[in-house]
């Protein structure tokens, strides 16, 4: 009996036991030196003291707190894009398409997740550069007398991050519409509720686990994306990763990037935060529950 | 006809067809105001079908429907004004009770002082005066049905469609609320229409009873006169029980005749629905349960028992149900007759003991095969 109780617990240790070296080895562990090391000043080589002056550069100096704005208005931007986009196609899949197209649909979904963020971004980037695709088909038609550079700009990174992340949008949002009784929207209707109506009380309501679990996923990666506004928006992407970058390999200033690294960890789960209160929901039924 | 305002919802000829299939075909009926109908079908015989053409989810492929004597093709569903109690009630869970009532009076713009008073007057009506503020998930199974349909009553529809709502409930609180149902349509003296594939919802509250097979109604009637004077051979087999035997017309007139059972005994009928069967025809006799005597071989009890017809058997089991115990009997020719018994626990037939089956001839209900078996 006793044995029996021994060889579970053993076997669950075991099961347990790959999660929880991830957890610790690669989040944890890795944070922890993060945040020490943010808090360390240089006061001489090789001399450190314990102090907040890493925070305190990034207040003096509005360059990095307005870059980190920056980051969060636009990844903020890129999230509502990708809820506009994505919440039609995730309905489409979800209650409008029949059972066999729909296999096929999330697949075309899937796709883009085959090829590297890198190669994706180069699409684009034949796509709008100044000797690009649609450059040139614009000159083609006469609508513009002489080439046109679309890359390097705000819109084209927003462009790039919204293609990059509406993926993440879509998967929770079919998943939870996918759940949605059909008789729920057709008893909307019939209770003499307009379409609009039907999709304001219903299933917007319904559907608000997936959207606050999409707007979440969507809106860290964006925040945290590196490749696509450096390749997209150039020198002038000004994208908070950027700045991190900047510190630890540029500046080799690592206690600043570390401060740095801490404060859009901060940030983004601030703004987080913030979403779920205003919505009304709680981080246990949207990430947890898709 | 058409412009009489005494009828709720006529249907004409209302036919669907999907692709190839005819799901429904041709379907003409009227119900008067403020009466109970019920459709009672197997599965997949177009009831819902129907029942969602009248709501407006689809279009007929022909045929008109008319409410309060007005045609509502091409009218929205959310503009007709007929509503709608889900199979599974689909009532909106991330709403409480109060908004779930208050969402059809919202979408029809009313102030929201008169949507205060409408939906505590309705609560009140269905005995719920309390749950306002309640959750739906915190609701218990025969609340959620009351509230799905006051959710619709506080509406003031012309028809309320009800979608076998009954179907999820365990089986005490569903004979609580077909009694509650009757009560709650005599209250709102609205026109309830009812789909149901249990046979015993529909007769215990219907006024009118449709029988579908196939996509066509096979009869409209009283519950009594289905059960009584069913008109098809499938009414007969599909309402209540009853004991069926094919066999051969030897002899027939007007009022009934004799057949020959496929067994090769002689049995006497009536002839059902009025219609006088021709000598040689194949026939289905169908003979109900109830109307069957048992008594015991050698007993007194043989002459008091009335009837042209006869059979002899061996108890074979008994089906003891209370007040509605039955006696397998089988009979000389092997197959086995349902009889209701009464068994009272004295002197009771046994398995094993010899026994007449005796009916009269008025309760074999004859029908001429369709030539479809």
């Amino acid at each position: 009996m006793m044995q029996n109780k021994d060889i579970k617990r053993l076997s669950l240790y075991l099961l347990f036991a790959p999660f929880a070296l991830w957890i610790i080895l690669l989040v944890i562990l890795p944070h922890i030196g993060m945040v020490v090391l943010s808090l360390k000043e240089k006061i001489a080589p090789r001399v450190y003291e314990y102090s907040f002056a890493n925070y305190l550069e990034f207040l003096h100096e509005p360059i990095y707190w307005n870059t980190l704005l920056r980051t969060g208005s636009m990844s903020l931007l890129v999230t509502a894009l990708a809820l506009l986009i994505g919440f039609p196609i995730a309905y489409y899949i979800a209650k409008i398409a029949g059972p066999r197209s729909r296999g096929g649909l999330f697949l075309l979904c899937l796709i883009p997740l085959w090829v590297s963020d890198l190669i994706r971004a180069f699409g684009w980037i034949l796509l709008l550069r100044e000797t690009g695709v649609i450059s040139n088909f614009l000159l083609w038609t006469g609508l513009i007398g002489e080439p046109v550079e679309f890359l390097y700009n705000d819109v084209a990174v927003i462009v790039g991050l919204t293609y990059t992340v509406i993926l993440f949008m879509i998967v929770p949002l079919v998943s939870t519409l996918d759940g949605m009784d059909n008789a729920m929207i057709e008893a909307g209707y019939n209770l003499g509720g307009s379409g609009f109506t039907v999709l304001r009380r219903i299933i917007i309501p319904y559907a608000m686990p997936g959207i606050v679990a999409g707007c979440i996923v969507t809106f860290m990666l964006t925040a945290g994306s590196y490749l696509t506004p450096i390749l997209l928006g150039g020198k002038n992407s000004s994208w908070f990763t950027e700045q991190i970058y900047n510190q630890f390999i540029t500046r080799f200033n690592w206690e600043g990037g570390a401060a740095f690294g801490m404060l859009l960890l901060f940030f983004t789960s601030l703004v987080i935060w913030l979403g779920l209160k205003l919505s009304g929901q709680t981080l246990a039924n949207t990430v947890a529950k898709s | 006809m058409t412009d009489n305002p005494s009828y709720d919802l006529e249907c004409l000829d209302v036919s669907k067809n999907f692709g190839s299939i005819r799901a429904v075909k041709d379907v003409s009926f009227d119900i008067p105001s403020g009466s109970f109908f019920s459709i009672l079908g197997p599965s997949g015989c177009g009831k819902t079908t129907l029942m969602r053409m009248i709501a407006g989810f689809e279009d007929p492929s022909g045929g008109d429907i008319r409410i309060k004597g007005k045609s509502v093709l091409g009218t929205p569903p959310n503009k007709r004004n007929v509503k709608m109690v889900f199979q599974h009630l689909a009532l909106f869970p991330m709403m409480n009770v109060y908004e779930n009532i208050a969402y059809g009076l919202r979408c029809s713009g009313v102030g929201s002082a008169e949507i205060k008073r409408k939906v505590h007057d309705v609560l009140e009506r269905i005995a719920l005066p309390d749950v306002a503020e309640r959750e739906i998930h915190q609701l218990s199974g025969g609340q959620k049905q009351r509230i799905a349909i006051a959710r619709c009553m506080v509406l003031d529809p012309d028809v309320l469609l009800l979608d076998e709502p009954l179907g999820a409930l365990d089986l005490k609180l569903r004979e609580a609320m077909k009694i509650e149902l009757k009560l709650l349509q005599h209250q709102f003296n609205t026109t309830f229409v009812y789909i149901t594939h249990d046979q015993s919802e529909a007769l215990v509250m219907s006024d009118n009873v449709a029988i579908m097979n196939q996509g066509e109604f096979e009869q409209i009637g009283t519950p009594q006169e289905l059960y009584h004077h069913p008109s098809t051979a499938f009414v007969a087999s599909f309402v209540g029980d009853s004991n069926r035997w094919s066999g051969v017309v030897r002899s027939s007139d007007n009022t009934g005749g004799k057949v020959e059972t496929e067994q090769g005994l002689p049995m006497s009928f009536s002839s059902a629905g009025e219609k006088t069967i021709q000598e040689g025809a194949r026939v289905n006799i169908f003979v109900r349960p109830e109307f069957i005597r048992t008594v015991r071989a050698g007993g007194d009890d043989l002459q008091d028992a009335a009837g042209e017809n006869r059979m002899d058997g061996i108890v074979d089991s008994l089906l003891f149900n209370g007040a509605n115990s039955r006696v397998l009997v089988r009979t000389g020719s092997g197959e086995l007759v349902e009889s209701d018994v009464t068994l009272t626990g004295e002197n009771d037939l046994k398995p094993g003991e010899d026994v007449h089956l005796v009916w009269p001839s008025k309760q074999s209900m004859c029908f001429a095969d369709q030539g479809k078996a």
